[in-house]
């Protein structure tokens, strides 16, 4: 027996004496964690049973209308959320359109061609824009974006793209289109960072090969690092949009808060999270309070739909590279 | 071993002071509701804790609907709201509300227009722009009322809250009152079905969306104005007179004003000649039975002062102090609280 062997049949022994104490422990730390796990989703079933309880009478009186008419009228009573899901929805890939692009790119840059003396502060400096209050975003949004975009950047839109019908009529400056913008700033460090940590994550073996080949260094960024990252970048965007969809503060103060529906971005529109931020500290009869309450649950019903249709569309996506793969 | 010894130590001796601190603790009187009267009602408590040391107060501003709903779960000694209680709330109660006004304020019609002259308007006008009707600045009805100011061929972009609020309320009031048209269209409440315009979120909302936009027109509360120093109109009173806001002119309206004798009273658009027609009160709502005797009766005495003490406090505030009629008036309201 030689003495390696020797030392592993030690351990061995030593593993099975103390075997009952750590399978008590694996077994309590299974639970545990287990037990973690589930709370999240009880808690989730309870805020959406809870939201559910608060809106009866609401679901009640409108039903499936709820969801289909525009009207938003406090004093008549009548309610109907097809505006606000619009707004949400809309402003939310406008943001995504704006902040997937440069988050990716940020991060290929980061990870594949920065120096490191760029690319520390640049770091910092993305960090640090995700842990700028919402409510800042929003008061910098009224004060200096808006006008901003009203004065250059909308006249320009107008005249290259005023042809189809987003970018028509009067420009005001509080519009759908600012709501997006100020969505894409708050998404932004966090599509950023979670696809750096991806990117980063990619073997190097795959970019060595891509070289061995004779790629360039876009080819190899190309091929054998953002191809290879598809699926995690995809669940950066995803994260990214989950906090789009509930993003509330900074959105209703550049939004306009008019419940419409518009083609051109450059009118103002609405949001499920800014109507409930709005209206809900002063809604003093029932009926008004349970038709927020509602809001509240289409926006979480929306927020899960809208995560499980990203989800389907990862997996078409992998499937059908992976046939490609074997083809 | 010793410095954690030690944080025990501390650690105890702080939990022991804190025990007997809250053994020894002031009664706390709790309320809720209103924001817009915030400033002035911490200013009161502040002051009030001077001069009976035995009872503090906790108030939170979580706006006027919150403030009706918990006065009704009976969760705070009162509650406070910027427009009067509805018949439908009020019936839901299980013992009889008081309305007890406090202060007021005013809104003003503030814009943005090149070189910010002063203007005049009136029901008409504020009403057709609001509606969308009148939609640019040198429209006749507008250019009538001001003679001699040159008024753009501009589009007037309407601002309103996006928030509820009682400046809505007070807001949308007025309007009712002053166009049949609005008053079946539209309606009154603390947020509305808005046919034209774009939402701002609070008074600084609003008041920063009229700064930053050419041609913007829309209301927001006296004091916000003058702080950001807004130009806003003249509008005509009832009498037919132009009044520019102030807090005389409030008080005034106040004093004409038919006040009901339950206290669910609107300002807006008040007889007499000094009365500036877009104003509103905030009130405290408190139970006419009290359930707690000890706690009833320093909510009295405290309402006894702050309609005749706080109320000198109010000016300095920006806040309309009650005329001394209705001041009277509420003070023998006060007195029928049951301890």
């Amino acid at each position: 027996m030689t003495v390696a062997a020797s030392i592993l049949v030690e351990e061995h022994s030593a593993r099975t004496r103390m075997a009952p104490a750590s399978r008590i422990g694996d077994k309590a730390f299974e639970w545990l964690t287990l037990a973690m796990a589930l709370a999240v989703v009880v808690l989730v079933i309870l805020i959406g049973w809870q939201l559910w309880q608060g809106s009866s009478l609401a679901i009640k009186k409108f039903g499936f209308h709820f969801l289909t008419t525009s009207t938003w009228d406090p004093v008549a009573e009548q309610f109907g959320a097809l505006p606000f899901i619009y707004g949400t929805l809309v402003s939310s890939l406008i943001a995504l359109l704006i902040a997937v692009p440069l988050s990716i790119a940020t991060a290929a840059y980061l990870t594949e061609l920065a120096p490191p003396w760029i690319r520390q502060p640049l770091v910092s400096l993305i960090e640090m824009l995700a842990a700028i209050p919402s409510v800042i975003l929003g008061l910098w949004g009224i004060f200096v974006m808006v006008p901003w975009l009203r004065e250059y950047p909308f006249p320009l839109l107008k005249r290259f793209l005023g042809w189809t019908p987003f970018f028509t009529g009067p420009m005001y400056g509080p519009s759908m289109l600012a709501g997006g913008i100020i969505i894409a700033i708050m998404i932004l460090p966090i599509i950023t960072s979670v696809s750096r940590e991806i990117l980063r994550s990619v073997p190097d073996l795959q970019r060595e090969a891509a070289y061995a080949l004779g790629a360039t260094r876009w080819e190899a960024t190309r091929i054998a690092v953002l191809s290879y990252a598809k699926k995690g970048l995809f669940g950066a965007v995803i994260l990214g949009l989950g906090r789009a969809l509930g993003e509330t503060m900074a959105v209703t103060m550049v939004i306009g808060n008019t419940p419409q529906i518009a083609a051109s971005l450059f009118k103002p529109g609405y949001t499920l999270a800014s109507v409930i931020a709005n209206e809900f500290t002063e809604a003093t009869t029932d009926i008004y309070l349970q038709a927020l309450f509602e809001i509240g649950l289409v926006l979480l019903g929306i927020t899960i739909l809208v995560n499980l249709l990203a989800q389907l569309l990862l997996r078409t996506i992998t499937t059908t590279s992976a046939t490609r793969a074997v083809q | 071993m010793e410095p954690l010894k030690c944080c025990r130590k501390i650690l105890t001796i702080g939990l022991l002071a804190g025990v007997s601190a809250t053994a020894s603790a002031q009664m706390m009187i709790n309320g809720a509701g209103a924001t817009f009267p915030y400033p002035i009602y911490s200013k009161w408590f502040d002051e009030y804790a001077k001069v009976d040391p035995s009872v503090r107060f906790n108030y939170q501003s979580i706006g006027s609907g919150g403030g009706q709903k918990q006065i009704l779960s009976q969760t705070v000694d009162f509650g406070a709201s910027d427009g009067p209680m509805s018949d439908d709330n009020l019936a839901k109660a299980p013992g009889k509300i008081f309305h007890i006004p406090t202060v007021a304020g005013a809104n003003v019609v503030a814009y943005n227009l090149p070189g910010n002259p002063s203007l005049k308007l009136d029901a008409d006008t504020i009403a057709g722009t609001f509606l969308g009707k009148i939609n640019k600045w040198n429209d006749p009805k507008i250019t009538a009322l001001n003679p001699g100011v040159k008024l753009p061929d501009q589009e007037i972009i309407v601002v309103h809250r996006s928030d509820g609020s009682g400046t809505t309320y007070i807001w949308t009031d007025y309007l009712s009152k002053i166009s049949p048209e609005w008053k079946t269209k539209v309606g009154t409440n603390t947020s509305v079905n808005w046919p034209t315009g774009i939402g701002g979120k609070g008074n600084e909302g609003v008041s920063g969306q009229i700064k930053q936009t050419p041609g913007a027109l829309g209301y927001v509360e006296l004091i916000y104005a003058i702080q950001n120093k807004m130009p806003y109109a003249e509008v005509k009173n009832s009498a037919g007179k132009f009044i520019k806001p102030s807090l005389e002119s409030i008080t005034t309206a106040m004093a004409t004003a038919q006040i009901p004798d339950d206290f669910r009273f609107s300002i807006t658009n008040a007889p007499g000649s000094d009365s500036y027609p877009i104003c509103g009160a905030t009130w405290l709502l408190v139970y006419e039975q009290q359930k707690d005797p000890a706690k009833g009766k320093k909510l009295v005495e405290f309402l006894k002062w702050a309609l005749t003490k706080g109320e000198n406090m109010a000016k300095d505030l920006k806040y309309a102090p009650l005329p001394d009629s209705v001041r009277d008036r509420v003070l023998k309201r006060v007195d029928e609280i049951k301890t």
